[in-house]
């Protein structure tokens, strides 16, 4: 006896889950986006953990 | 008192209902003057950057929209208005709406100040509190000002664009937020005079239940002659230009003689012809801003092209 399932209430549901997950795949593709944005315009990023950083050095004495 | 429409609307509500409680016409509305304050200011955004932080900036809005059908179910259900909204006519229990508020208001300033810059996301920050606590919760079922400090909300949007490109506040985005702040009283009260009884059944303090009205009607006229030199004072400014000038001096020409006309009658003439000239000044209100920021857009793209003059 298969469980009969057209009712309006599961096509909201699905309409409701449907339009969610788009949502979530657009605010992927948002965040994926900025990412490459941010990384290739790269003006505020410096490697704090893999390289020293420039202007925490100390001033090399000139002779 | 829901029961009335709890048989033909089941309580499980579609992804449209939620979409209707984020106001998407008067997101619509927050996009375009977000978009233009970002576009005229004299820093250039990359253009995903600026996409992603009017779309926060509008979900942000669309989140204080949330919040306020929350908060305001009981007169949303009085009104004819508003009574058919997804809280009120029981498809989102008022739980949902103030869940589905305070989520989109973290996700906007979060993203926001992430996109853009934390100067930004705190003004979208501070412009859902005003919106909400200040304007829905306080003051709308206080004062008879109540419209006059709620346009302050939805004059905030220009201001945030334009912090998203620059990360502060300037003349120029000021003169903007003004010429929203001080549009609005006049576009709300001519609703009010034509939409009658709404607001006095429900018990919001509208100027046209507190002070009847023949004060409205002075109001309106007078706000429409304090915002001219507001909308014509832009034009001197660096986003200024040859067609906001030719724009601001019709359309603020024809938004005076509109608001005179409504001034100089009474009641009985507006009952005789079904309050014409009332809506008439209220339709031709929403070009009017419409147009106003069009304008500035049209002039950046000329300085963009090269042809400004000034």
């Amino acid at each position: 006896m298969a469980i009969g399932r057209e009712h309006d209430l599961h096509r909201r549901r699905f309409g409701r889950n449907l339009g969610l997950g788009l949502v979530l795949v657009g605010f992927a593709a948002i965040i994926f986006g900025l990412t490459v944005v941010k990384v290739s315009n790269g003006g505020m990023i410096e490697g704090y953990d893999h390289q020293p950083r420039a202007s925490l050095l100390p001033g090399t004495e000139e002779n | 008192m829901s029961d009335l429409t709890a048989h033909d609307t089941p309580r499980d509500a579609g992804f449209g209902d939620f979409v209707v409680l984020l106001k998407p016409r008067v997101m619509s509305l927050v996009v375009f003057t977000a978009f233009v304050g970002l576009m005229v200011a004299p820093v250039s955004v990359h253009p995903l950057v600026a996409f992603v932080s009017i779309l926060f900036i509008a979900l942000g809005g669309g989140a204080s929209g949330a919040l306020n059908m929350w908060y305001d179910a009981d007169i949303d259900a009085v009104m004819r208005r508003t009574k058919s909204r997804p809280v009120p006519a029981g498809r989102v229990t008022p739980g949902e709406a103030l869940g589905l508020g305070l989520a989109l208001s973290g996700i906007s300033v979060m993203m926001l100040g992430l996109a853009a810059n934390w100067f930004a996301a705190a003004f979208l920050a501070f412009t859902i509190f005003f919106y909400v606590a200040i304007y829905t919760m306080w003051l709308k079922r206080l004062t008879p000002q109540n419209i006059v400090i709620g346009g302050a909300a939805g004059a905030f949007p220009p201001m945030i664009g334009w912090a998203v490109a620059t990360g502060g506040v300037g003349l120029e985005a000021v003169l903007m937020f003004a010429l929203i702040f001080m549009w609005t009283p006049p576009h709300f009260w001519a609703l009010a005079l034509f939409m009658k009884d709404d607001y006095s059944n429900a018990g919001v303090p509208m100027l046209t239940v507190t002070h009847g009205r023949r004060a409205t009607r002075n109001h309106v006229f007078v706000y429409t002659l304090l915002l001219a030199p507001v909308a014509l004072a832009l034009a001197a400014t660096p986003i200024g230009g040859p067609v906001y000038l030719a724009a601001a001096l019709v359309l603020n020409a024809r938004f005076v003689l509109g608001a005179w006309r409504i001034r100089a009658r009474d009641e009985a003439q507006a009952e005789a012809d079904n309050y014409r000239a009332e809506k008439a000044f209220f339709r031709f209100s929403l070009s009017y801003l419409f147009l106003h920021f069009g304008a500035l857009l049209a002039d950046a793209a000329l300085r963009g092209l090269g042809w400004g003059i000034w």
